[in-house]
């Protein structure tokens, strides 16, 4: 009886076990013919190419290992601001799909129809080549925000310069850690003795004043550098000093999140309308204001709707970053599944990282999501 | 009567096939490529996204170059008709792992030959086709006329995946000039966004610079400038591995070269049959045994001549007329002051 029921399940691990074993003998005679090696050794050794745009500390003289590491952060810095902006730009949307305005209701229609059915990779091109044409040389770029220039290098804004910068960061961290238990005690004291704090307002004035305090007694101080424009030749101008952002970044930040915002509006929108209109009226009748209404009694209904997909809709952003090497965004495909294994030569040991970084990163915001899902989800008492 | 004809175009039909067979195991035991090749009928040549004067299709597909014409002569030489190719558009990105892989035999794609490319990761270069240096492309405007008035915050367009990254970190680096390298998968994006004003120069081997100047919105408001930081012999590339199929791809450009060093044209290859020269004989398969070796027949190197034609009726057909490159510089043959100079065919 049993071995009837584990049976299968053994015959499929050895078929998995065999074909593994045959790819991996094929491979190891072909490299061996070709005489390929296998190895993570390169890791090591020095990448002698620069990037474009990096978080962290990098040039050539650096490792491969160290030039991963620049891709998987910039890799990880667009799919973070896609996320955010997008999610933002759909829940907008997404509302305004359910708009009893006809114009309002139609425009964000059309918005999604529109992006949605255009390939990403099209959108890409189209903002940063059609846009980056539009955008003026530095020479001739207006100020904008009193000390910001849009040019076709790029956004250059003042860039913050820090004295003492961990002070501040490690007060930062205290005041988190203190909001999150004064949370803790504040929903404890509502549960046992029905007492309201004014929670928002409470945790927003720690955060503000505990860091701002380093500024006065912490010796923490921050000033500006200003970006200037530079001749480099006679009809050619760059900004030097502040921060530059580069138009690869804007270009590839903006097609994901207009493409990405379409499907989290309509998973909004989904979520909205399925809730029951009985579930306002009833909330309404025992008192609650519409914003309680929204925020305690439809939102964590709808949420459940919604997180899911949207989850999804988070994956696929982070793996469509991917489209960066088109553009020169110097991600994790460009940096590493492209320039360093061009030079290096290993596919076969790049692309195996490459794919278990892309499968950790997606693993990651799942549980993330997941975990949040379960948070927020009406506990059935 | 009609029985016994019926009977002999069988027999001979059995022979030819049993000799084809035969050939065709010959071959197939000195090479696994020749053989695919052979039964395939068309010759897996990687190239360039469109290079003009190396490697370019027009509107209808037709692929040429002067790297379009080694496979050419590959296809004359093993399949007896240099229109058997098909031709595999690749970015620099992906051109190595193609030929690794086994979706290509041969990559003919202004493919630098370094030491690190040759000996680490399963490729084998048989020679060089086009000698060249990396070279920098500014607008006119912009009143530069050198290197030497490059200045700290200087952005610099290229491809991914070249000796030109290389090259460039190693330049800047050594003039001490702080600059912003912006590299693209695609050399058609590069053109472009240099094109926009991305990049104040545009970087790559001097004859890409050629080639993808003319592909500018307007030719005239760039120029290379003349100094060349780098060597870049191009040339094409096989798998490691397949000695036998190396050696015919090396002695098909080999045949190009030298048959322009003996005067011998795609016009005049049949009636060199007859030449006093025994070398020339050779290079036209009326002399010695010079295709037994790969598993061919004779006449491999007359069908490339013929087909294809010479290394500078290709030149001149590719590079020169089209006022890419008109000046063969270093890609001259040795006895008329360059230094193309190909071991002999005997
Ligand atoms: N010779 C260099 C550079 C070769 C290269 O890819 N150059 C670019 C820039 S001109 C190119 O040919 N692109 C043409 C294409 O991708 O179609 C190398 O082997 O790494």
């Amino acid at each position: 009886m049993k071995l009837k029921k584990i049976l299968p399940q053994l015959l499929t691990l050895l078929f998995i076990v065999l074909i593994f074993g045959f790819f991996t003998m094929n491979a190891q005679e072909n490299m061996d013919t070709r005489g390929i090696e296998f190895g993570f050794g390169f890791l090591k050794q020095e990448a002698s190419f620069d990037i474009q745009f990096s978080l962290i500390d990098y040039d050539g003289s650096m490792s491969y290992a160290r030039a991963y590491l620049v891709g998987l952060l910039n890799t990880l810095l667009v799919s973070f601001i896609g996320i955010i902006l997008s999610t933002l730009l759909g829940a907008v949307i997404g509302v305004a799909r359910l708009s009893p305005n006809y114009l309002i209701n139609k425009t964000a229609s059309f918005y999604i129809e529109f992006f949605r059915n255009i390939p990403l990779l099209l959108q890409i091109f189209f903002w940063y080549f059609a846009a980056l044409r539009a955008l003026p040389m530095p020479e001739d770029a207006p100020l904008i925000f009193g000390s910001s220039f849009m040019t076709i290098k790029g956004l250059y804004t003042p860039a913050p310069v820090w004295n003492n910068f961990d002070i501040f960061l490690i007060t930062l961290i205290i005041a988190l850690v203190i909001i999150f238990f004064f949370n803790k005690f504040a929903k404890k004291k509502q549960e046992e003795e029905g007492k309201q704090y004014p929670k928002f307002l409470i945790s927003l004035g720690i955060f503000v004043i505990l860091p701002a305090l380093t500024f006065i007694i912490g010796g923490v101080d921050l000033s500006w550098s200003f970006p200037e424009l530079k001749q480099l030749a006679l009809t050619s101008f760059t900004y030097e000093g502040g921060m530059g952002i580069p138009p690869e970044l804007i270009a590839l930040t903006l097609a994901l999140t207009l493409y990405t915002a379409t499907f989290i509006a309509e998973n909004v929108r989904a979520g909205i309308q399925g809730i029951g209109k009985g579930q306002k009226e009833a909330a309404a009748s025992i008192g609650l204001t519409p914003s309680q209404v929204l925020k305690l009694v439809i939102m964590p209904q709808a949420l459940r709707i919604i997180i899911p997909p949207t989850t999804n809709q988070y994956l696929n952003l982070t793996k469509n970053s991917s489209l960066a090497a088109a553009i020169a965004y110097p991600d994790l495909v460009l940096v590493f599944a492209g320039t360093a294994m061009m030079q290096t030569g290993r596919a076969i040991e790049i692309v195996g990282i490459t794919m278990a970084t892309y499968l950790t990163i997606s693993l990651a915001i799942s549980l993330f999501m997941n975990w949040y899902n379960k948070r927020i989800a009406i506990k059935e008492k | 009567m009609f029985k016994y004809v019926k009977q002999l175009t069988s027999l001979v039909a059995m022979v030819a096939v049993l000799f084809a067979f035969t050939t065709e195991t010959m071959a197939a035991k000195k090479s696994k490529t020749l053989k695919n090749t052979q039964k395939k009928g068309f010759v897996r040549c990687g190239v360039s996204q469109g290079l003009p004067g190396f490697s370019n299709a027009d509107a209808a597909g037709n692929w040429t170059g002067v790297d379009v014409d080694v496979c050419r002569a590959v296809a004359a030489a093993v399949l007896g008709d240099a229109n058997k190719v098909k031709f595999t558009p690749l970015s620099a990105k992906e051109r190595f792992t193609a030929l690794t892989s086994g979706e290509i035999d041969i990559l003919s794609r202004n493919t630098t030959w370094t030491l690190s490319r040759d000996a680490d990761i399963g490729l084998t270069f048989v020679g060089v086709n086009f000698y060249d240096g990396q070279g920098f492309m500014v607008r006119k405007s912009s009143g530069i006329t050198s290197t030497s008035q490059f200045k700290n915050g200087i952005s610099a367009c290229t491809n991914i995946g070249t000796t030109t990254e290389l090259n460039m970190r190693d330049f800047f680096n050594s003039k001490g000039i702080s600059y912003t390298p912006v590299a693209f998968e695609k050399a058609d994006e590069v053109v472009a966004a240099y094109d926009a004003g991305r990049c104040d120069t545009y970087t790559t081997d001097k004859s890409g610079l050629a080639a993808q100047r003319t592909k500018m919105s307007n030719p005239d408001e760039h120029i290379v400038l003349p100094e060349t930081i780098s060597k870049e012999p191009l040339g094409p590339v096989v798998r490691q591995g397949d000695a036998v199929w190396e050696d015919i791809v090396r002695w098909s450009l080999n045949t190009m070269i030298e048959a322009e060093e003996y005067g011998i044209t795609s016009a005049n290859a049949d009636s060199m049959k007859t030449s006093e020269n025994p070398q020339v004989k050779r290079l036209v398969g009326a002399e010695g045994e010079m295709g037994a070796a790969f598993g061919l027949d004779n006449e491999w190197n007359l069908r490339i001549i013929k087909q294809v034609g010479n290394y500078g009726e290709s030149y001149k057909r590719n590079i020169a007329d089209t006022g890419i490159l008109p000046d063969r510089g270093p890609n001259q043959l040795w006895t008329k002051g360059g230094i193309l100079y190909v071991p002999p065919s005997r």
